[in-house]
């Protein structure tokens, strides 16, 4: 008799335990994209491995490079430490006073090497990428030569951050970039860059992508009471066509956002124009939808200012990889429009049941979903910062696959690439 | 390669525009072959071409001939007819896509996106249609709606809102705006129009345009024509209103507003706040007429009042309340008016009953909570004034402070009345139809700025006839009363005279 109550017990907390993370909201394992292409995911959401804390999960030692690679240039411009490619920087910052670094090598899991290869700006602020390739090529001659963590693994175990336009192709043209691809000294390295595009050649396979920097004091200085009703449903400041590079349109943002605006330039539900407002933040509080297309490159800071400001993003641009995919379940959050269906946007927007939106505004809502595309200074649990290292961690341990070479093993070709980019910096 | 040497020369070009002064090194090695060379003569060619024909020819032809996109719809209009010829040929993906495809590692699949020119996808009408535009609406309200509840104010309760009021030239003006503020309000409302003089069907007729549920009662008596009688008739209306507040159990918080006064929307919300009683800061509009005309202890006087005259709770800082700001009536007394018809500005009194609010329980007669420091209304039966709602109180300390302690003013305290012999068309309706019309350069009165209209009724002058210019201050109206019907009557008699002037000229 005894037993059989035993036993009943044990199946009866079985089933109480199997049946405990089905009542979870969110999803777990694989899941599929509006694009039928199956992505895995973590278990979780946001909420569960956005709070993940990766102290105690990684060691990242930091190359002392000399300052002509990163102090030098950054005294040079400190315009750099303000714009959207500013994280490389605010990345090394953080990396020197985190718990997670090590001053031992030996026991260090990553490494990262501080080399700002984006600061390099015209007078207008747009960064130059024509000596990027060689500045980071000297510094990954320095980093063989002087410590021989590189040649162990040829960078395997190495992390560079390169927030540029298309990453590690270092060009800001899409058919010049293509045309170089990744750096070929940086084949076997962990890229964490903005840029995110599948099938694309300037996005490797173990990329982390990151949201571009938005300044946070900024936006924060921005915020007005969330009682505000949201009025406007849809917004979008920005460039329609870039009469300077592309008079007639067609190549920038592969047309659409000329789309956008010559379909919807007398509908009184978009709120679109090319001004700049100095009420940009506050409007976007006040708008239930803010369009993010591409440009000339499929990512923006828009992204980051609209989930700050709990405006469902769309998302205009094909294949387009987003920050942390592996974290956060951007179909949830934001709406995802093809270029070819942006004719049709109002009709797909205003028959988006009322229910969705509304979910889609309350995970949003969460706090550690807004963290997580920020780069505040000091640095927070949860920001983007630990999103990073959280991506490092995962894809720890190194002897799963083939990251520390046999001794004599040799993969990189230093001579790879064009001739240009051999001649020292 | 061709098309890839084509488009390079092209880009270098952007490349500079883009760059300013940058050069692209690695591009220059791509322009030495001979195929680039025989391209770029044709290149050479289309642009004599263009400068001939006057828009550039050899994108255009490139353009339609290799177009990445299959929907019907191009940018330019002319391009169509053409398009229609060329889209028997073979489309072909403009940009160098086998280029693109050696380059890609073997294991990826091609990429769905091309680099390139694409076309400017436009719907066949591309306007908005209703049907999306209403649903987008309900969309919005619904999302409003989920604001309210989540940020707003939880449970709110009824507002009971009570309004004196009387027949008169003013009334549309005034009612309207009142009644257009409260049908914006989301809550519950009950809207209680006590009128001096006996219901009437005018005023019936205008509040059922509300929409609103609405006690209208009349007191016999009618509005006295001394400002200070008024204030304290009507005093009695609310009174009379309280009392069936009282008597049908209404249930909420009880406002009082005045048919010439303006509300802002956030005070409804700031209200459902209150406890018991509570006290809002009431903007005063009224000022000396003319700033420049004071004199210098006219001026002394004013900076002791504020600038513009508040009257509301007085807190410390530790937001407790400890006493009030008065309007000092005292530096404005010579230029105040007596008579309706007075020429001065109307002043409020020391604590006007608008920047009160109540629980309606409070006056309820069997509520077993009521606090000991609420006096029955049946002690105000034969009080001739009841200044103000803290004369109901024992202890006026209770009260609470809203709105920030009173740093926010969300209601606005003005009088502006007709004088009783001004004519304006019944029911506010011009019937018949004025019969003169003016070009609009040529106006019947001229633009010349003049002083003061006079009392005296002497219409002959053109010159007495302007737009009375008075500083731009927000306070602007309260002058305004005589002015307006003075207008209207003259630029009739205007109108008669330059009618008379033209067929002169004629």
């Amino acid at each position: 008799m005894k037993m059989l109550t035993n036993i009943w017990t044990l199946i009866l907390l079985g089933f109480l335990c199997s049946a405990f993370p089905s009542m979870e909201p969110m999803r777990t394992g694989a899941l599929k994209l509006h694009r039928s292409q199956p992505t895995e995911r973590i278990s979780g959401s946001a909420g569960d491995v956005l709070d993940d804390d990766p102290v105690g999960r990684l060691k990242v030692f930091v190359y002392e490079l000399p300052s002509k690679y990163n102090k030098k240039i950054l005294q040079k411009d400190q315009r750099c430490l303000t714009h959207m490619f500013a994280a490389e920087i605010f990345m090394h910052r953080f990396l020197l006073s985190s718990a997670v670094r090590t001053l031992n090598p030996e026991e260090a899991d990553w490494f990262y090497t501080p080399v700002y290869t984006t600061c390099d700006l015209t007078p207008n602020g747009l960064p130059l990428p024509f000596k990027s390739p060689r500045m980071m090529r000297s510094a990954i001659q320095l980093i063989s030569s002087n410590w021989p963590y590189w040649n162990r693994s040829e960078g395997a175990d190495h992390f560079f951050l390169v927030p540029h336009d298309f990453g590690a192709c270092f060009h800001y043209q899409e058919e010049k970039a293509i045309e170089r691809g990744i750096l070929p000294l940086l084949q076997r390295a962990t890229l964490v860059q903005t840029f995110g595009q599948r099938n694309h050649v300037c996005l490797k396979d173990g990329s982390i992508t990151i949201p571009p920097y938005a300044p946070p004091q900024k936006m924060q200085a921005h915020l007005i009471h969330e009682k505000t009703p949201r009025s406007i449903f849809v917004y979008f400041r920005g460039l329609f066509y870039d009469v300077g590079n592309d008079p007639e349109g067609g190549y920038y943002a592969r047309g659409a956002r000329a789309a956008v605006w010559e379909n919807f330039k007398d509908n009184p539900l978009f709120d679109i124009s090319t001004e700049h407002p100095t009420t940009y933040y506050e409007d976007m509080q006040r708008a239930i939808f803010c369009l993010c297309p591409l440009g000339w490159a499929p990512w923006s800071p828009r992204l980051v200012e609209a989930v700050i400001f709990g405006c469902i993003p769309i998302i205009i641009a094909d294949d387009i990889v987003l920050p942390f995919a592996d974290a956060i379940p951007w179909e949830d959050i934001g709406v995802f429009v093809d270029e070819k269906d942006v004719p049709n946007l109002d009709t797909i927007l205003t028959s988006i049941p009322v229910e969705v939106i509304l979910r889609k505004q309350r995970l949003l809502a969460n706090p550690s979903m807004k963290q997580a595309m920020l780069f505040p200074q000091p640095a927070q649990s949860g920001d983007a910062f630990h999103q990073v290292l959280n991506g490092l961690a995962r894809k720890l341990p190194h002897g799963r696959s083939n990251v520390y070479l046999k001794p004599g093993q040799k993969i990189l070709n230093w001579t790879a690439g064009p001739v240009g980019d051999l001649k020292p910096w | 390669m061709k098309l890839s040497a084509l488009h390079q020369s092209y880009l270098n070009r952007r490349n500079n525009i883009f760059r300013g002064q940058a050069v692209d090194p690695s591009a220059d090695g791509a322009m030495k072959s001979p195929a680039a060379v025989f391209w770029l003569a044709l290149h050479g060619l289309c642009c004599l071409v263009s400068l001939i024909l006057g828009f550039r020819f050899s994108r255009l032809v490139f353009f339609l001939l290799f177009s990445t996109s299959a929907t019907t719809n191009l940018y330019t209009v002319p391009l169509q007819q053409v398009a229609e010829e060329a889209s028997g040929g073979s489309v072909l993906h403009f940009s160098s896509t086998p280029a693109v495809n050696q380059e890609l590692p073997v294991n990826k699949t091609a990429p769905r996106v091309v680099v390139g020119r694409h076309g400017i996808r436009i719907r066949p009408w591309p306007h908005p249609n209703p049907v999306e535009v209403m649903k987008a609406h309900r969309i919005i309200e619904r999302v409003q709606r989920e604001q309210r509840a989540q940020f707003g104010v939880k449970n709110p309760r009824n507002l009971i809102a009570v309004t004196p009021t009387y027949v008169r030239t003013f009334q549309t003006l005034h009612l309207t705006g009142v009644m257009h503020s409260l049908m914006l309000v989301p809550y519950d409302l009950v809207w209680i129009v006590v009128e001096a003089g006996g219901a009437s069907n005018e005023t019936a007729s205008l509040i059922a345009k509300s929409g609103l549920t609405t006690i209208h009662t009349g007191v016999k008596e009618r509005m006295p024509s001394l400002w200070a009688d008024r204030h304290r008739f009507e005093a009695k209306m609310r009174l009379h209103a309280l009392k069936i507040v009282r008597d049908r159990k209404l249930d909420g918080i009880v406002m009082f507003m005045d048919d010439s006064n303006m509300h802002s929307m956030e005070l409804f919300d700031e209200i459902q706040n209150v406890k018991w009683v509570g006290a809002l800061s009431v903007g005063i509009l009224v000022h000396s007429t003319n700033v420049g005309e004071s004199s210098l202890s006219d001026v002394q006087k004013e900076a002791d009042n504020p600038v513009i005259p508040v009257q509301g709770p007085a807190c410390n800082s530790s937001n407790i309340l400890v006493g009030w700001h008065t309007f000092n009536p005292l530096p404005l007394k010579e230029k105040s008016a007596n008579h309706i018809d007075d020429w001065g500005m109307v002043l409020p009194r020391k604590l006007e009953w608008a920047g009160f609010v109540l629980n309606s329980r409070l006056l309820w007669k069997d509520f077993s909570d009521k606090p000991e420091w609420m006096k029955d209304l049946i002690l105000f039966d034969e009080v001739d004034d009841v200044e103000s709602p803290l004369l109901l109180l024992k202890d006026a300390s209770i009260v609470e402070p809203l709105g920030s302690c009173g740093r926010q003013v969300m209601l606005w305290w003005l009088r502006v009345e007709a004088r009783t012999d001004s004519k304006f068309p019944p029911g506010w309706v011009i019937n018949p139809p004025l019969e003169i019309t003016v070009p609009s350069k040529r106006t019947p009165w001229p633009d010349i700025p003049t002083e003061h209209l006079t009392v005296d009724n002497s219409i002959g002058a053109q010159e007495q006839i302007g737009v009375v210019k008075r500083p731009a201050k927000a306070k602007g109206s309260r002058s305004k009363r005589s002015s307006r019907s003075r207008r209207k009557h003259e630029a009739r008699t205007v109108e008669t005279q330059v009618s008379e002037k033209q067929t002169k000229q004629n």
